[in-house]
């Protein structure tokens, strides 16, 4: 039902002919400016569209509307992208409700600047990176990932960022480290959700240090050539394509690198139903549903068939050796 | 005819009228739905939005009918008698749009796939129980039906909306078990639970009086 050709829809074209939405969002804020002749204004109103808060930060936006793509292996998909109006308001974060439209509705709130990580636990150099400095520490790049939901819903997210193990590596992770745990914000003055007993806040995730350091794990910034909206989880967000959504956690305020299995928030949550892996896995399905096949959003039509999911979601070739002799119905 | 008839004429003709507006009103959710859907205003993921309404509006229906004989008892309205039978028919029109959204939408109708998802997973099989249960009440509303069956018969057969009562409520729950998010479930638990409890303390005093 849903067309094509809508003005936020874009099919891959020669990368050099799209114009990032970055700079077509500063275009427009321009001329508007400048039509309405009250600058002070235009730049209020602005600060208060919640998905496009930080865009008045130019000096960190310009340089990703020029994001070299990524070269690592499988960090472009030709697929087509997902409307940035879809993705920005259709999420699951549920420190901001439950709802999908509810991150969109409440996360103008959180406050995404200052921002810090910490970076401790079994690490030869713990310290504590401030956004800036994180924004400095690699090149960024864009990378254009399937994200499958556990739910059974899919989209295609152009994404600004670089991969995890960068900033890794600068705090050198000693022997015994096997795991990273990643913890995302909770703040009950800004985030609604985090009230609720939904989960057991702060949500926590976790991966094995050799998914963290795999070159697809992504520290995201920004997406669609702009910063993160916030319900997409400004300022800074991890992203794993090859396992279902919820292991990509937003809004990071610390990662800490352990020995033992972190405990995850959908895990503690409902063990039988979501695994500390959750790789994407056609042929392990959830408890209540299928995995077998997924909904591409602003795609699939309502009256068209559902479209098979691919293993590791299409990145069984990068990923599939991290794998190698385990039982994946035991370790979901 | 005597001027004096009991009940006069305009009285007949506004329930009539009412009975009308009821249905009317009760068609409107499943009209907006599919105006939505063919005009793209179910948001991102519609299919999961129709399944998610047609579910929650079976769940309002059953609500309003079982509601229908405690209101017209406590405030001595005796036409909502009939729109009971109106209101449950709705009751399996909405729960067949939910079964048809789920069959069409997420499983494509592929009859093998829901069969088999029927066996597999517990919430679908009671859902299915119920909508079993409404098909057979909706299958026998009609007067010849009544008449066929005999008026006691008919009346315990259609006892058994309360076990769809309860069955629709272990369905939602288990659909939002694991998600530890029950509000909604728990709204919707204790209005039925106070509908069908008025009814056993009823019931109950009947017998003790």
């Amino acid at each position: 039902m849903r067309s094509h050709s809508s003005s936020q829809g874009f099919d891959h074209g020669i990368p050099s002919e799209i114009t990032p939405e970055a700079v077509y969002r500063e275009r427009r804020a321009l001329m508007k400016m400048w039509a309405s002749g009250a600058a002070g204004a235009a730049l209020a109103s602005w600060s208060q569209c919640s998905a496009w808060a930080q865009l008045d930060a130019p000096s960190r936006l310009r340089p990703w509307s020029a994001a070299a793509r990524s070269s690592v292996p499988g960090a472009i998909t030709m697929d087509r992208v997902t409307e940035f109006k879809d993705a920005t308001s259709y999420n699951n974060f549920y420190e901001f409700g439950t709802d999908k439209a509810d991150p969109a509705r409440h996360a103008g709130k959180m406050k995404t600047s200052p921002w810090t990580i910490d970076v401790d636990g079994l690490v030869l150099k713990p310290r504590r990176f401030g956004l800036d400095e994180l924004l400095k520490l690699s090149a960024m790049e864009e990378r254009i990932y399937r994200l499958r939901c556990v739910e059974g819903w899919s989209m295609v997210i152009p994404w600004v960022g670089y991969s995890l193990a960068a900033l890794l590596q600068r705090v050198q992770p000693m022997g015994n480290a096997k795991y990273v745990e990643f913890v995302t914000l909770a703040d009950p003055a800004t985030m609604p959700g985090v009230s609720s007993r939904v989960l057991d806040w702060p949500y926590v995730e976790g991966l094995r240090l050799d998914e963290a350091l795999h070159p697809l794990t992504l520290l995201a910034f920004g997406m669609y050539g702009a910063v993160l909206p916030n319900q997409s989880g400004a300022p800074v967000r991890l992203v794993v394509p090859w396992k279902y959504g919820f292991k990509s956690s937003k809004s990071l305020v610390r990662i800490r690198l352990t020995d033992r299995l972190p405990a995850t928030a959908w895990n503690k949550a409902a063990p039988h139903e979501y695994g500390f892996y959750s790789n994407v896995n056609p042929q392990v399905d959830h408890p209540r549903w299928s995995q077998a096949s997924e909904r591409r959003i602003g795609e699939d039509g309502l009256f068209s068939k559902k479209r098979k999911t691919l293993m590791f979601n299409g990145y069984e070739a990068q990923v599939g050796q991290l794998y190698a002799g385990m039982d994946l119905t035991q370790w979901f | 005819m005597k001027a004096s008839a009991y009940p006069p004429s305009g009285w007949v003709d506004s329930v009539a009228a009412a009975k009308s507006a009821v249905f009317v009103l009760l068609l409107c959710p499943a009209a907006w739905l599919a105006w939505a859907a063919l005009t793209d205003q179910l948001g991102a993921n519609p299919a999961q939005a129709l399944v998610r309404a047609t579910g929650d509006w079976t769940m309002r229906m059953l609500c309003l009918v079982l509601a229908l004989t405690p209101l017209r008892l406590i405030f001595r309205w005796p036409v909502l008698a009939r729109w009971r039978r109106m209101v449950g028919v709705y009751t399996f029109f909405y729960a067949t749009l939910h079964a048809l959204s789920y069959s069409w939408f997420d499983m494509g109708f592929e009859w093998a796939d829901v069969l088999k998802d029927i066996g597999k997973r517990p919430f679908i099989l009671v859902g299915f129980a119920s909508w079993l249960l409404l098909l057979a009440l909706a299958l026998t509303s009609f007067d010849r039906a009544v008449r066929w069956l005999g008026g006691r018969a008919w009346r315990r057969l259609h006892q058994a909306v309360y076990a769809v009562a309860v069955l629709v409520v272990v369905h939602f729950y288990w659909m939002r078990a694991a998600k530890n998010d029950l509000l909604e479930v728990a709204v919707y638990a204790t209005l039925l639970a106070l509908l069908l409890g008025w009814r056993v303390v009823r019931a109950w005093r009947a017998r003790h009086s």
